[in-house]
């Protein structure tokens, strides 16, 4: 049988010609066999398109599914620990899923396009998790992340961008909300869901029309600071937001080899996410069994003293260090938005509640040489960047 | 009649800063302003239509980061967003840019000199060098030399080892570099006149110096040392305008319960029995505290709104000698679209960036001279940035705001008021300078507000309108801000303090005075410190 001879090197985005003529530092990484582009001119710059105006990220390596069939809810709440019946068509929902030990395989965001259909969006690929869950459900999967360029705007000036395509009723679409509009013929599919903890918006679109939607996009926004942006801007925001990402707050309970390197939706502070109303879901039954016990890890937020970034640190219950760490720092950044060095971690239970103080061993670099600093940390219960402009609808110009 | 804790002078962002210090430490304050908005000279206003001015202050990156942490400025609405780069037009059509980019910049040094390109990281160390000293010393209280108190004695300490630290050649360049001029500072690095005027701009913004006179390498420092999320020298916008800082500040004061009054000018502190007792302000109104903290410069705060009798007579006769010299204009402009430069190539980022007029040292000279002869400079030199390229929020979509920070411009002319034509016409000079590069500038100009210092005297009261309220030299920095034996924000009299740019360690959006003063009348009222402490470079 003749095939096709499989695509050897990176793969490009639909918006990738796009990307490439504002790029001026080439500087790219691989993101699921793409190329994505770190940074495009300056990630410090692009970071503030984000604050302060609007970002464009391409997203389109995304994993992407589609969920249908008579079944399709029930399933989904069978996959899920949230209760989909809940997530009304036309609205998104963030979500985890789990293996039987209540160890999450992956977060996702799951759009409810129309009544009964579904996609269903994350960082790694499930399609042989999804299909084994199947059993019993007449549902249909079906892989679509090559069929769907996505684009995410995100900003204060978003809105008043996008309000410059025609877009009726965009006005209208609260947080976690999706419309459906007319693109050139196409459907162009927009969630008000993000990222960055601010003011912003996805765009789902069909790849043939990629390139003519960005253009409108960028011809839209050039009077309203919009800018292409690459993923060290966008992780900076993401750490603000206080949102999770694989691989750095936690692992795919799947991949894992060692015991103990995963984490269950309880300790990664998704309490809010699991309802055990729920009849049944996968890891129900464990993760009642944690509840009821007690977790042994706890995700935290820091906010910690002076401006030395706590990349990679190990976390103390005090000064001196005494009794061994706690934990460790899983994501670092310094704020630009917020003037705080913030960071993400996980720590042993007890510690780590909301208020309490916990010690963070930095180590930095000043000219060749490294030095030590234990620095003092409060744990914070609320994400370090929430302005009033992310929820407000409609939104303003800001 | 009530009697308030503190009783704060000037809604300026150093009085409210200390202002909110005091406050958060359960004082009772009140904060008074003359005018009825906030911010003095770190303001927004809007005066045309949409637009929204940095009428004074326009740009970003002295303001103390351990402050903006301390009071939550990001929660009262400040957001500060970097810009990079600047720009130098040329009488021959070329122009010199300075890029964010480390390469880019030196590629474009080497266009005119690889000598200059070569000899860049020289005199950037040197220059990190000065800046890592100062900055050590921005948020706490400069010593006394004369004085055996163990916290002056401990603080001299402090600097005396990170001094004797750098080693004998960089204390020797050390001491040279804080008496120098910046065009001697700058000739032992560069041979190419661009680019020597093109550094040479930092070290006489805002003074009545010219590049060759001494203490001008000190003055570029003090545009060096700030920085914008730990990146030293480098500037930002403030999101809104520089007046956003100071509704922040304000913001983070009224949150900690302190009470601000607006069209209140003092026109007398009030002594009693070698005491201050509170305030006498214009609309005859009289307010009793226990201690008053003037955020007013030296001169108007001792020689306006005090009785010369209760004052020492020496200590008058330093203030009247104060350096407060009137030497910078502005010109705020609402553009109707964005100005094209055909000197820069198509989508350069130089547009925006710091923009200058002036490429030789000795225009820049000739700039100064003509300030000296009573006027202003005909071939002024520019600091021109257009903020709405990066912020959404000054301006319409497609239109924008140019600041223009003119160098120099006198107080008076030939000693007396400005007139009204005299005041068009430096704005003429203002915009024919930039017009010559920039053929579609003069066209899209809807409004323009001129001011000299004279008219920024008369508004936001700054003695002759000086941008930093005196001096930034040698012997009106550190230890003998504003006058030796008072620089530790206590004035001559029991329960008066100062807190404005006057006092160490100067002027621009700092808000380093307000902190060190709240600071230290915490501690003399013998409660806990609010103020944070500074975060260190190492
Ligand atoms: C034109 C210009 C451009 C500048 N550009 C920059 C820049 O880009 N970046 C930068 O960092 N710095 C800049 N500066 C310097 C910086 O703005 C000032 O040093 C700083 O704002 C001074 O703050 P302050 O609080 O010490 O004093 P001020 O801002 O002068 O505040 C004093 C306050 O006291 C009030 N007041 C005066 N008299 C009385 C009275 N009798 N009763 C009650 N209230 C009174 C005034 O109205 C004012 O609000 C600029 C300054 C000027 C003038």
């Amino acid at each position: 049988m003749k095939h096709e001879p499989v695509h050897q090197g990176r793969l490009k985005s639909p918006f990738h010609s796009r990307l490439e003529s504002l790029d001026t530092v080439n500087e790219w990484h691989q993101w699921k066999g793409y190329s994505s582009a770190d940074q495009l001119y300056c990630s410090d710059t692009e970071y503030f398109a984000i604050r302060n105006a609007t970002g464009v990220f391409d997203l389109t390596p995304m994993t992407k599914y589609r969920i249908t069939g008579p079944d399709a809810l029930d399933y989904l709440n069978r996959l899920v620990t949230r209760d989909m019946a809940k997530v009304r068509p036309g609205r998104v929902a963030y979500a985890v899923w789990c293996d039987d030990n209540g160890q999450v395989i992956d977060d996702g965001t799951i759009f409810h396009l129309r009544e009964g259909e579904y996609r269903l969006c994350s960082q790694e690929r499930h399609f042989a998790w999804l299909k084994a869950a199947t059993l019993g459900f007449d549902v249909t999967i079906t892989h679509e992340t090559e069929d769907v360029a996505a684009l995410a705007v995100q900003g204060p000036t978003s809105y008043s961008v996008l309000s410059k395509m025609n877009l009726e009723g965009l006005e209208e679409l609260k947080p976690f909300g999706l419309m459906h509009f007319d693109f050139e013929g196409s459907e162009l599919m927009i969630s008000r869901t993000g990222f960055t903890g601010d003011l912003g918006y996805e765009l789902w679109i069909d790849p043939d029309k990629a390139e003519a939607l960005w253009d409108a996009l960028f011809e839209a926004g050039e009077l309203h600071g919009i800018r292409a942006i690459g993923t060290t801007a966008l992780n900076m925001a993401r750490i603000e937001a206080g949102y999770l990402a694989a691989y750095e707050e936690f692992l795919p309970a799947d991949e894992t080899i060692r015991t103990g390197v995963s984490r269950s939706p309880l300790e990664l502070g998704l309490d809010w996410l699991v309802d055990f109303k729920k009849p049944n879901f996968n890891g129900r039954r464990a993760l009642a069994e944690e509840k009821r016990n007690g977790s042994a890890w706890r995700l935290v937020k820091l906010d910690i003293e002076g401006n030395k970034e706590a990349h990679h640190s190990y976390i103390f219950s005090n000064a001196k260090a005494r009794g061994g760490q706690i934990g460790f720092v899983t994501s670092a950044v310094w704020s630009p938005v917020c003037k705080q060095n913030i960071a993400l971690g996980t720590v042993n239970t007890p510690h780590g509640k909301p208020g309490d103080t916990v010690w963070v061993e930095i180590y930095y670099q000043r000219e060749m040489h490294w030095n030590r600093k234990m620095a003092k940390a409060t744990v914070v219960d609320k994400p370090f960047w929430f302005p009033p402009r992310r929820g407000a609808t409609p939104p303003g110009p800001y | 009649m009530k009697t308030y804790d503190a009783i704060v002078v000037g809604a300026g962002h150093n009085g409210l800063t200390n202002a909110a210090f005091l406050a958060k430490a359960g004082l009772d304050v009140v904060c008074v302003e003359k005018n009825d908005y906030i911010g003095g000279a770190t303001v927004s206003r809007n005066l045309y239509k949409d637009w929204w001015y940095s009428n004074c202050s326009y740009v970003c990156s002295l303001l103390r980061p351990e402050i903006y942490r301390e009071l939550e400025l990001h929660k009262h609405g400040l957001q500060v967003t970097p810009y990079g780069g600047s720009v130098q037009f040329m009488e021959n059509g070329d122009y010199y840019g300075s890029y964010h980019d480390e390469e880019v910049a030196y590629r474009e040094m080497a266009r005119f000199s690889r000598h200059d390109a070569d000899a860049y990281k020289r005199y950037s160390a040197d220059t990190m060098r000065q800046c890592k000293f100062i900055r050590d010393f921005l948020l706490s209280t400069a010593p006394d030399p004369t004085s055996f108190k163990p916290k002056d004695l401990m603080e001299f300490a402090r600097i005396g080892s990170k001094f004797t630290g750098m080693g004998e050649e960089r204390m020797h360049e050390t001491i040279r570099f804080w008496t120098m001029s910046v065009a001697e500072y700058l000739d032992e690095y560069f041979e190419t006149d661009v680019i020597k005027a093109a550094f040479s701009g930092s070290g006489i913004i805002g003074t009545a110096l010219g590049i060759h006179s001494p203490g001008t390498a000190y003055v570029l420092l003090h545009h060096y040392m700030g920085d914008v999320d730990g990146n030293v020298g480098s500037w930002g916008f403030a999101r809104g305008g520089t007046g956003a800082v100071s509704s922040a500040i304000a913001g983070a004061y009224q949150a900690a319960g302190g009470e601000l009054r607006t069209e209140s000018g003092v026109e007398q502190i009030i002594v009693k029995n070698g005491n201050v007792t509170g305030v006498a302000l214009e609309n005859g109104d009289e307010i009793h505290g226990h201690i008053v903290v003037s955020a007013m410069d030296v001169k108007r705060t001792f020689l306006t709104c005090m009785d010369k009798n209760d004052l020492p007579e020496k200590f008058h006769k330093r203030v009247e000698n104060f350096k407060i010299r009137g030497s910078s204009g502005k010109v705020n402009i609402a553009l109707d679209g964005l100005p094209t430069f055909p000197a820069l190539p198509e989508g350069s980022s130089l547009i925006h960036s710091d923009m200058h007029f002036i490429d030789s040292m000795e225009r820049m000279e000739r700039a100064y001279d003509d300030w000296k002869s009573g006027t202003w400079s005909q071939d002024p030199y520019i600091d021109m940035v257009i903020p709405t390229l990066n912020d959404p929020t000054m301006a319409p979509p497609g239109k924008h705001f140019m600041s223009c920070f003119v160098q120099y411009c006198p107080h008076q002319i030939d000693g007396r008021r400005w007139t009204q034509e005299e005041k068009e016409a430096f704005g003429e000079t203002v915009i024919n300078q930039i017009a010559n590069y920039s053929p579609d500038f003069r066209d899209l100009i809807l409004h323009a507000e001129i001011r000299t210092p004279q008219d920024i005297e008369d508004e936001i009261g700054i003695t002759e309108g000086n941008i930093f309220h005196g001096e930034l030299t040698m012997d009106q920095l550190l230890f003998n801000r504003p006058i030796p034996g008072y620089a530790q924000y206590r004035g001559p009299i029991n329960g008066l303090y100062m807190c404005g740019s006057s006092n160490h360690p100067g002027g621009g959006i700092m808000a380093a005075p307000g902190a060190n003063a709240a600071r230290e009348i915490l501690s003399d009222l013998r409660r806990p410190n609010t103020v944070p402490e500074n975060w260190g470079d190492d």
